[in-house]
């Protein structure tokens, strides 16, 4: 009975000393669950970028290398057989001359160069291969002839010579040289016929044909007809045209808005109002500012359809947001110190907004003006809608002129039929987009660093 | 060569004018002590101004009109026997002609004397206009320049003046953002009733067929809404699936029990997933994840697109990770403190605190941030176009192709439509339907979370 009394009490304390340690066991344990589901999802989200960065590297890598045929070219009089070039100071007037130089040239373009290329393919292969015309000419990419016939035109007096010249294999060479085609499929579904493969392959050994890295890609225009040659620079003209106009425009409007928003608007409805437009703006989906592109500025105002120009418009139109809105805050920012002690010296209203307080915000609206170019650099959806579509082999000289940009020419190339050649080359085209917006990151945190240091 | 005659005169005129306003306020300074009211810069602005404006106001003028007034010239000088005789394209290459022998640059072929003489007709009359166009404007900027030099005494308020110049100017850019939303609605508006002359608004919003006949014709095909609403949904859906607990968590982690140093490197590399061009996305969903997942599929026996509303629903979710996780961490942050130190006070583990305090206290705000990604993956369109198949029909598993209304914009809205068929006027009424949407959930959303933050200031 006495042991019962002494007991229970302790046993009852030991009970509850358990049911606390259960408890806290318990606890603890969903702790670590929690924290772990909270690293775990850290972990995906990490994963998911390395994993794109990854992919994107992989396949990209390869198609910054090219294969160069290297051939010795003759310009057989015989072929060649139109007149000599046309000189300028044979014709009264400059269009006269054009005309001609022009029949000239279409002259030329009308000979069969397929011949030439062809020669000097079966000089560079082993005696006696057996190959057929067509099968041999599916090893130089197709635009060898025009390069040929170019050079030609630049220098008329090559006319019977014989001259070492590097043309692009083939997109289906390539393929075949990068094993970006399976070797062992049989014959009826590889693009090249076996004695070209087999040509290629000795080309291959006897040094005939080579790798190089591929410099035609920063240097040529998109084509179709020749795919191995297609290239960026027109996408980049394109891009660098409408990011020249939308710093030209976004920076200067967005500035002045957000100066007259927060240093001089009224507490007024209106000023209400264009506040929460501002917000709304910035969260309106990108391709409902190409539609409007697509109804103002080219079935509205006539603009020329897919030029950089619109394109810029459009952009600038996304960006005003973004830039507006990081200007106000840096504004909100400035010290009222800084303020008062202008207003205290006499300056007026306008003189303390522009040349006490606006210098000081200089590094957030430099930055906010980067990321906004980097973020409108990245858009498609808007150009799609304005006819950028379209596919442009040329450089655009003027932002009036048809243009091609970087994300629009992913999106062309990712939609090619040849997609074991083109897969590579979109990548290759994301990794240079990638790099300039990294670059423009980078740059913008660079300078905001440095420029914080200094103010 | 014109471009730059004209940009150099104006040049040279507004440095004239500033300098003469400036000079003219310096000789006010004089010893007797009179008080000037504004600097003499703003002397130099005030008349600058002064002198610009009519200027540029006869240039704009001539370039708005002169090219009217230029061909109507041109024709003029074709003789009237030989004008009747042409048509419109044969006019036209008349003009290209003659307008290449005023340039000087010559045409090929034989030149008649019609055309000679109107060529050198034109050239004369482009000079002179040119010429006068220019004088005009310089004589109204020296006019406007005299006229303020006049007026410059010392108690003028030149910087008055200019201020107020400088104020319409702000006024004027800030009404831009104005303008940008009343061009949307403007161009969405009546481009969609257009559409709707064609086709029913019932039969659009109410459709179950997507269908349209871009070959033309007076078939135009139907256009029914809710295959594409329901591919749009379900790709929103499957998104938010996978960017709410991986944001939500991954924001947590990174507020609450990640120590600094390893906050200050995570971060910015989730923040990098947001400055991803979503083109990039589209790319890899189509290339590496779509393939995948169907290789999955048919290792466990389940038939998988590559291109379906799952894969582009799960790219979708991965881009929109950051937004959630940074606004997520936002709103965390606004919890006030002292919440979260009396839950440790009454004995509350970490998570405890956070699943029983934090988040409940957190949760209108955390739901207006979802509203807002819900609204940015309705709102994407390169993902779903290059990885959600395109097929506008109406059925429920997330395993086959579906198409969205972002989608559907891109396809009908090839950019080289005249909008006039329904073919493509369809785009503004999807894009009008987008628009309201988004903006009515953009709108709730910052409702929310202002309200929230209101809560707790």
């Amino acid at each position: 009975m006495a042991t019962d009394i002494q007991t229970s009490p302790e046993k009852a304390s030991n009970d509850r000393t358990r049911i606390i340690r259960d408890g806290l066991r318990r606890r603890h344990t969903s702790e670590q669950i929690f924290r772990g589901l909270g690293i775990a999802a850290i972990a995906i989200a990490l994963g998911f970028v390395a994993l794109l960065f990854v992919d994107v590297f992989r396949k990209g890598v390869p198609a910054f290398v090219q294969s160069n045929l290297h051939l010795s070219v003759t310009f057989d009089a015989e072929v060649i057989d139109v007149g000599p070039a046309p000189a300028r100071a044979d014709f009264p007037s400059d269009a006269e001359y054009t005309a001609a130089s022009l029949k000239w040239q279409r002259d030329l373009a009308l000979l069969n160069w397929n011949t030439i290329v062809e020669a000097s393919l079966r000089k560079a292969a082993p005696e006696g291969f057996e190959i057929d015309s067509r099968q041999i000419q599916s090893i130089p990419e197709t635009n060898a002839r025009h390069q040929i016939r170019e050079m030609f035109v630049r220098d008329p007096s090559l006319l019977g010579q014989t001259v070492e010249v590097d043309v692009l294999a083939s997109a289906n060479a390539a393929n075949w040289i990068k094993g970006n085609i399976d070797r062992s499929l049989g014959d009826a579904q590889q693009q090249l016929s076996a004695p070209a493969r087999q040509l290629i392959d000795t080309f291959v050994e006897n040094g005939t044909i080579s790798n190089g890295f591929a410099w035609t890609i920063f240097t040529n225009v998109d084509s179709r007809a020749a795919p191995a040659s297609a290239g960026l620079l027109g996408a980049f003209v394109g891009t660098l045209w409408m990011m020249l106009i939308v710093v030209l425009l976004a920076v200067p409007i967005g500035v002045a808005a957000a100066i007259y928003l927060e240093e001089f608007a009224p507490k007024s409805r209106l000023t209400d109002l264009i506040e929460v437009n501002i917000n709304n703006l910035a969260a309106v989906p990108s391709i409902v500012f190409g539609l409007l592109g697509a109804a103002v500025f080219i079935n509205w105002f006539h603009l020329p359809i897919s030029a950089p120009l619109v394109g810029g418009l459009v952009l600038t139109l996304m960006t005003l947001p973004t830039i507006i809105i990081a200007t106000r805050g840096a504004l909100m920012g400035v010290s009222p110190a800084l303020r008062q002690a202008a207003l205290g010296m006499g300056a007026s209203k306008t003189q303390m907004v522009f040349h006490h307080v606006l210098p000081t915000t200089f590094p957030s609206i430099l930055t906010a003006t980067i990321l906004g170019v980097a973020h409108a650099l990245g858009e498609t959806a808007p150009l799609l809608l304005i006819g950028m579509k379209a596919f442009v082999a040329s450089v655009p000289a003027t932002p009036l002129d048809q243009a091609a940009a970087l994300p629009v020419q992913i999106y062309l190339w990712q939609g090619n039929e040849n997609r074991n050649f083109f897969e590579p080359r979109t990548a290759a085209a994301i990794m240079v987009l990638l790099a300039v917006m990294i670059l423009l990151n980078g740059a913008a945190i660079y300078l905001r660093s440095r420029l914080e240091k200094r103010a | 060569m014109n471009a730059l005659v004209v940009a150099g005169v104006l040049i040279v005129l507004l440095g004239i004018s500033y300098q003469t306003g400036w000079s003219k306020s310096r000789g006010l300074v004089t010893a007797d002590g009179v008080k000037v009211h504004s600097r003499p810069q703003y002397h130099g602005s005030f008349t600058a101004i002064w002198a610009m404006v009519p200027a540029l106001v006869i240039l704009l003028l001539w370039a708005w009109f002169g090219g009217g007034i230029t061909h109507n010239y041109t024709v003029s000088q074709i003789p009237q026997d030989i004008l009747v005789s042409l048509d419109q394209a044969g006019l036209n290459g008349a003009i290209i002609r003659i307008n290449a022998l005023a340039s000087g640059y010559g045409v090929a072929g034989e030149i008649a004397p019609w055309e000679q003489a109107a060529g050198d007709a034109l050239r004369s009359f482009n000079f002179l206009t040119f010429a006068g166009t220019l004088i005009l404007a310089v004589v109204a900027g020296g006019a406007g320049l005299a006229y303020a030099r006049s007026r410059i005494t010392a108690r003028l308020r030149a910087r008055n003046s200019v201020e107020r110049v400088v104020n319409v100017l702000l006024l004027a850019c800030s009404a831009v953002a104005i303008l940008t939303t009343v061009g949307i609605v403007a161009s969405l508006v009546t481009e969609a009733f257009r559409f709707f002359t064609f086709i029913n608004p019932l039969d659009f919003f109410f459709g179950t067929v997507w269908a349209p006949n871009n070959a033309g014709g007076t078939n135009y095909g139907s256009y029914g809404l809710l295959p594409l609403l329901a591919g749009t949904l379900m790709i929103t859906a499957i998104a938010m699936l996978v960017a709410v607990p991986v944001g939500l968590m991954s924001a947590i982690y990174l507020s609450q029990y990640a120590p600094k140093s390893f906050r200050a490197v995570a971060k910015p590399l989730i923040e990098i997933l947001a400055g991803i061009p979503t083109i990039v996305f589209g790319f890899f969903a189509l290339v590496t994840v779509g393939p995948f997942l169907r290789d999955f599929g048919n290792a466990i026996g389940l038939q998988i697109s590559a291109t379906s509303a799952l894969t582009a629903g799960i790219v979708m979710g991965i881009m929109i990770i950051p937004f959630v996780s940074s606004l997520s961490d936002d709103i965390m942050n606004q919890v006030p403190r002292t919440l979260r130190d009396g839950a440790y006070g009454l004995g509350a583990t970490q998570s405890e605190t956070i699943r029983n305090v934090l988040l409940p206290a957190a949760l209108p705000g955390i739901v207006g941030a979802f509203l807002l990604a819900v609204s940015r993956a309705i709102g994407e369109t390169m993902i779903v176009v290059l990885a959600a198949g395109n097929a506008p029909i109406l059925r429920g598993s997330p395993f086959e192709p579906v198409s969205t209304i972002t989608v559907s914009i891109v396809n009908q809205l090839t950019g080289d439509t005249d909008f006039t068929g329904p073919q493509s006027l369809v785009g503004f009424a999807l894009g009008l339907t987008l628009f309201v949407v988004t903006l009515c959930l953009n709108i709730f959303a910052l409702y929310i979370v202002r309200r929230f933050r209101e809560q707790y200031e």
